[in-house]
């Protein structure tokens, strides 16, 4: 009895209470978001208020006082041009995953096989960049762009320079391996959300595996495999550590992406690189701030596309889904 | 709409070009298996090289004693990393889990609104933050403030990357209970907040757990926030507000020194991350996620 009392939950303040601190804690994820926009944007206002547009478009980087000059140009074109490539390469790929998943595979073998791509996308960044950086970059550099370098290098401008392993080409694969899992598993559910009636007319006519995924499945789920693989760009966008380890760290002018066996360097990977140098309330600080703002509002806009793409989709399977 | 016309060209289609559409779909599902295929390679080149690399350089004193002197011949160990990865483990989810939690509570409970539906879309567009973004935040908001680099920030950063991740499970996990479990309680004439504390949360409680083994296996790996708040240190702890090593950050520094012993133990502590990181990930899978299918909600991802 005495337990029952204790259970009913004492005085109805109690109750409000407890909602207030729910409040409380989903507001703070809000105030957050606001604190992290509002702190870029006053951390990054000196450069700003220096270089203004010309942050956005130049290229100078010289950090060296009296001859200070930052331009973040080359950064967000290398930023594009890697996520671009890992696109270029992964979403193939990871639909071709999804489309074995949900259409193909046998039933003993789709629970092991989403296992073996959760584990890649279990494996934290700077694995990935060791990975790059030690083993990988190897068979690159000698298998691919040494071959093809020879081959092509005087003649085509994208496969010119000495191939050297630490470059665009190096980073954008290792990204397209990263963003694989990412946009397969949600490609996969996307097209286990087509409802099998769908296929089933397909069959009817006489369809083939692949015409029923074609004429069924894709029309279907376009919107949602395109906001999947929008949502794999913004990941590729925000990585740091396999690009930072990876990309070859060239600065200034230099740094735009020109060739792919040529370094680069992104958003990202520069603010990592450089920020060891950058004293507080240096221009230098706040200029890799400014690029960190950069970055943010890319991401967000990129995933903000993706989820209303995705979850339309979705919504009426199991709610809104994010990787 | 289709016409009569037109059904009758598809049948057509489909009966006159049987051998060459029958190939066609081999040449496909060829394709799709090579896709397959080229996403298994990597992830067994990687966990065999880690493997390979790492398991040599495994010893008593690699696990406990603090790293020698660069390039000279005393190795020691990476004991600081690891007690740094633990401690920022536990620290973070000290602040990330009962926020989180709470979070959750209230978007499921208390979040069929306006504000509920906003704070859901902000809470995944937080999820998806660059963590090299929350890594600067925490440096100008706390390593700036307090005057050095220290563990809290580290905390601090780690934390804001649980928090989404967190958030999200709790709800979908609060979201499974029947409600004929909430109408229970409150016909028994329990208050709501027991009725959450007390019968909700431990009906979820499965889901719970996946979903902070989750969050902390996604910190465990998250190296990118650490250069800017933590930054790495080569003793054991001295302080909650003096620098601290953590083991992504340690493989990290490893990696881009000139020396071959070096480079040897940053595989190995490479290994020791991945051991942490993905026994987590699946024992987690054998736990709980298989039982409940496959939630959007409840994803792997690897920190960054």
């Amino acid at each position: 009895m005495i337990q029952t009392v204790k259970l009913k939950g004492g005085s109805p303040i109690f109750d409000k209470v407890f909602k207030v601190m729910a409040a409380i804690a989903a507001t703070y994820i809000l105030a957050i978001i606001i604190l992290i926009a509002f702190q870029l944007i006053s951390g990054s206002y000196p450069i700003w208020d220096k270089e203004g547009i010309s942050f956005l478009t130049g290229s100078g980087w010289n950090a060296v006082e009296g001859r200070e000059v930052y331009g973040a140009a080359p950064y967000i074109a290398g930023t594009f041009v890697t996520a671009g490539l890992a696109m270029l390469i992964g979403v193939p790929i990871s639909i071709g995953i999804a489309m074995f998943m949900s259409e193909l595979a046998p039933k003993f073998l789709r629970s092991p096989l989403s296992f073996v791509i959760e584990l890649l996308a279990a494996v934290p960044s700077v694995i990935y960049g060791l990975w790059g950086l030690f083993i990988f970059r190897d068979y690159i550099k000698n298998w691919i762009e040494i071959p093809l370098g020879n081959t092509f290098g005087n003649k085509v401008w994208f496969l010119s320079g000495a191939p050297f392993g630490l470059d665009i080409f190096t980073t954008s694969i290792v990204l397209a391996i990263m963003i694989i899992p990412t946009i397969s598993t949600i490609s996969r559910e996307i097209m286990i959300a087509v409802p099998n009636s769908q296929r089933e007319a397909a069959y009817m006519l006489g369809a083939t595996k692949w015409e029923v995924f074609k004429m069924a499945v894709i029309p279907y789920s376009k919107s949602g495999l395109i906001g999947a693989s929008i949502l794999g760009l913004g990941r590729a966008v925000g990585e740091t550590m396999a690009v930072t380890m990876l990309i070859g760290n060239a600065t200034g002018p230099s740094a735009f992406p020109s060739s792919l066996f040529a370094p680069g360097q992104t958003m990202s990977s520069i603010i990592a690189n450089e920020f060891a140098e950058a004293s507080p309330g240096s221009l230098h600080l706040a200029a890799l701030v400014g690029i960190g703002l950069i970055l943010l509002i890319v991401a967000i806009a990129i995933n903000i596309v993706a989820q209303l793409l995705v979850s339309r989709v979705l919504k009426a399977h199991e709610g809104a889904v994010l990787a | 709409m289709i016409t009569i016309e037109q059904r009758a060209e598809f049948r057509k289609h489909f009966r006159n070009n049987i051998s060459s559409r029958l190939i066609t779909d081999k040449i496909v599902k060829g394709i799709v298996f090579g896709c397959v295929v080229l996403a298994i390679v990597p992830l067994t080149s990687i966990l065999l090289e880690v493997v390979r690399n790492g398991a040599p350089t495994l010893s008593i004193a690699f696990f406990t004693q603090e790293p020698g002197a660069v390039g000279s011949n005393q190795l020691g160990g990476i004991g600081p990393a690891i007690q740094g990865t633990l401690m920022l483990i536990g620290m973070s989810s000290l602040i990330g889990v009962p926020v989180g939690v709470m979070g959750g509570i209230f978007l499921s409970e208390y979040g069929n609104n306006k504000y509920g539906h906003m704070i859901r879309f902000f809470n995944d567009v937080l999820a998806e933050f660059p963590t090299i973004v929350i890594g600067l935040f925490a440096f100008i908001v706390i390593v700036l403030v307090l005057g050095n680099f220290s563990l809290i920030a580290g905390m601090f950063a780690l934390s804001i990357i649980m928090l989404p991740i967190i958030t999200r499970t709790t709800e979908e996990s609060l979201k499974l209970v029947p409600v004929t479990y909430r109408e229970a309680g409150y016909a028994l004439g329990i208050k709501r907040w027991v009725v959450v504390t007390r019968i909700l949360l431990t009906s979820a409680k499965s889901g719970l757990i996946t979903g902070i083994m989750l969050a902390v296996a996604r910190i465990g790996g998250e190296t990118a926030p650490l250069i800017f708040t933590i930054l790495g240190s080569s003793q054991f702890f001295t302080g909650f507000d003096q620098p601290m090593d953590a083991l992504p950050l340690r493989i990290w520094r490893l990696s881009l020194l000139p020396y071959n012993s070096s480079i040897a133990q940053g595989w190995g502590a490479a290994l020791v991350l991945i051991l942490i990181v993905l026994s987590l990930n699946i024992g987690m899978r054998y736990l709980f996620l298989g039982k409940r299918g496959r939630g959007g909600r409840f994803r792997i991802t690897a920190g960054r």
